[in-house]
């Protein structure tokens, strides 16, 4: 069995951002990076996955970017990947979601992958639609925001979240594509003894030219904050005196205070 | 300009969801056909032309099926957009659609401008404009952007049918846990965000929201923790509210977490980051740490 799981890094969410110099992306500068987090759930359940078979199955973690991705694919080698492909692109930021999906296909349709995990989407572009897009062009079944997970025998046992609470389940026959929602599992923190191992793992670099064959089906015009609807009152200071002000305004505009 | 909508049906019902799909395409200007998995009893209120699959045969969740389908259907109609709610279902076929058409996808449309589309990024925190290259494209829409549009009458029905093996079978579904607590009655809801940083802080939360009379609330990343019960959760997969007085500690105001919040009367935030989006719908914004903030306000509620 062979199971591949794809990760992007992205900024830390609580960051400021500010338009780059070509006004359609964020500028990198003074940025904290972090494995996008729907990705740790995938990598979590992958991880458990090649628990579960144990000998003869083997766990590539995949990531498209710039160096500074090593750090996420190190993440998961160390929470139990065996191995990884760093697919080496600088302009990774200006790809959108068919060409890292034609890009992560690329690489797969020769290796024989049986499952392939992604997140259901990336914190920062937030398409949700490179996992799908790859199960197309693998020609692999798929299925999305998943909140549980088991496989048995060529079978893959999904349950998807839908809508205020209620959930869809579907068996998948392998290869397919699974994509990640929040909560899947309880994604484990890597233990010192198995950073360590990790170091010893291969990571593959590959050039982004190799693998990428596809033009661009959108562009970004513009990258900008949300007009501000305003209205609202910021109180910022002193905690002691903001809970006066603020019990003030509660009872001055609302019943519920008295 | 040609538009086809992606209707939705779930569990013998169609979703409402459809008629922000109407709104769309009226606030594109554009001739609107729809599509839909559904039933001839649960037609949408509209005049449009429908292209109706029957439920009972194909499945309501099927999407090799349902991919065949608006391929058929793309191709008589030759739509330049074919339009769907960025919901579970919506995110779940449109790339299978875009993939096959080779056409560009653009994802959670917020807005219209300059015949561009806007979509959300960075957690809902900032925006871009984004336009297709490829002469047909495939778009989802933000449930609750577009205003819902009921035309009324009846539309013209075309059924239409079509097979594929798939190697994808749907089992059934799962309904959503009990709930023991109907935060849909609360007056008052102090809910707990992330930013409240471990489990050991939810009795502060808990102790402001118990000082005001009210109910705790959560976002999903304390849930997905552990931290609260899930039958506290707000937001999308969790209960929508609309008390007097909503108090969101640490939260960062994710546009899921909004759809379940957004009617309530009052909203006060508290964050460290001036910026979070939660600033936009909050009434008040109290900028501090929330730890500082809630027990300070617990004890002058208290007194
Ligand atoms: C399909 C789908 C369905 C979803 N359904 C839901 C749902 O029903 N409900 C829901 O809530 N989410 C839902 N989500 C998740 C949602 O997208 C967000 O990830 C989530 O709402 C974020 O929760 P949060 O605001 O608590 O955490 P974060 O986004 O991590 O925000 C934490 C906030 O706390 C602030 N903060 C940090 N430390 C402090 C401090 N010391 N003092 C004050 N402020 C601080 C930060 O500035 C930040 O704004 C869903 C996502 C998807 C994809
Ligand atoms: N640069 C990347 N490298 C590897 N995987 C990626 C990359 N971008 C997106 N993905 C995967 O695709 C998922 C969905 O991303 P998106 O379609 O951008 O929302 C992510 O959760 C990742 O699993």
């Amino acid at each position: 069995m062979k199971i591949l799981v794809c990760i992007k890094q992205v900024p830390d969410m609580e960051s400021r951002f500010k338009p780059d110099n070509s006004g359609t992306w964020f500028s990198e500068t003074d940025l904290a990076w972090r494995m996008n987090e729907y990705d740790e759930y995938a990598v979590e359940e992958a991880v458990k996955l090649r628990e579960q078979l144990g000998d003869g199955c083997e766990l590539t973690v995949l990531s498209i970017g710039p160096a500074r991705v090593g750090e996420a694919i190190k993440k998961a080698l160390a929470t139990g990947a065996d191995k990884a492909i760093h697919i080496q692109d600088a302009e990774v930021a200006a790809k959108d979601p068919w060409q890292i999906a034609s890009i992560i296909a690329m690489h797969a349709a020769g290796q024989g992958y049986d499952i392939i995990f992604t997140g259901m989407q990336s914190q920062d572009r937030g398409s949700a639609q490179v996992g799908v897009l790859v199960s197309e062009l693998l020609g692999f079944a798929c299925a999305t925001t998943l909140v549980g997970f088991s496989y048995a025998d060529g079978v893959i046992t999904a349950k998807r979240e839908l809508e205020g609470g209620l959930k869809g389940v579907a068996a998948l026959k392998i290869p397919a594509v699974v994509t990640c929602q929040l909560g899947l599992n309880i994604p484990r923190y890597p233990t010192l003894p198995n950073i360590m191992k990790a170091k010893k793992k291969e990571i593959a670099q590959v050039a982004v030219a190799d693998l990428l064959k596809n033009e661009a089906f959108t562009s970004t015009a513009s990258f900008h904050p949300p007009a501000k609807k305003g209205g609202g009152i910021v109180l910022e200071g002193d905690v002691n005196e903001l809970v006066d002000r603020v019990i003030g305004v509660l009872k001055d505009k609302t019943a519920v205070l008295r | 300009m040609k538009t086809l909508l992606i209707g939705e049906y779930r569990e013998g019902k169609l979703l409402d969801t459809t008629y922000e799909l109407l709104g769309f395409a009226q606030a594109l200007g554009a001739e609107a056909a729809l599509f839909l998995v559904g039933s001839s009893s649960q037609l949408p209120a509209c005049s449009n032309k429908l292209y109706l699959a029957d439920a009972a045969a194909c499945g309501e969740y099927n999407p090799d099926l349902h991919r065949e389908l608006i391929l058929k259907v793309v191709e008589q109609e030759n739509p330049d957009s074919i339009v769907f709610v960025h919901s579970s279902y919506g995110w779940d076929l449109a790339p299978r659609i875009a993939a096959r058409l080779k056409a560009a996808q653009i994802s959670e449309i917020v807005a219209l401008k300059d015949g561009a589309y806007e979509v959300g990024c960075c957690n809902a925190k900032m925006r871009r404009t984004v336009t297709a290259k490829t002469a047909k494209s495939v778009l989802t829409i933000q449930s609750g952007a577009f205003p819902v549009l009921i035309p009324g009458g009846t539309p013209t029905v075309e059924s239409i049918a079509a097979a594929t093996s798939s190697n994808l079978e749907f089992k059934g579904y799962e309904p959503a846990e009990a709930k023991d607590v109907d935060l849909a009655k609360a007056e008052i809801i102090v809910t707990a965000g992330r930013g409240i940083g471990k489990k050991d802080n939810v009795p502060t939360i808990l102790a402001l929201a118990k000082a005001l009379g009210g109910e705790l609330g959560a976002s999903r990343p304390v849930v997905d923790a552990g931290w609260v019960e899930h039958s506290h959760q707000v937001g999308t997969t969790g209960q929508t509210v609309s008390p007097k007085l909503y108090i969101a500690c640490g939260v960062s105001g994710a546009i899921q977490h909004l759809a379940g919040m957004k009617k309530s009367d009052f909203i006060v935030a508290i964050n460290k980051d001036k910026d979070a989006p939660i600033g936009e719908i909050a009434d008040l914004l109290i900028v501090a740490d929330v730890m500082q903030f809630v027990p300070a306000m617990t004890a002058k509620v208290a007194a």
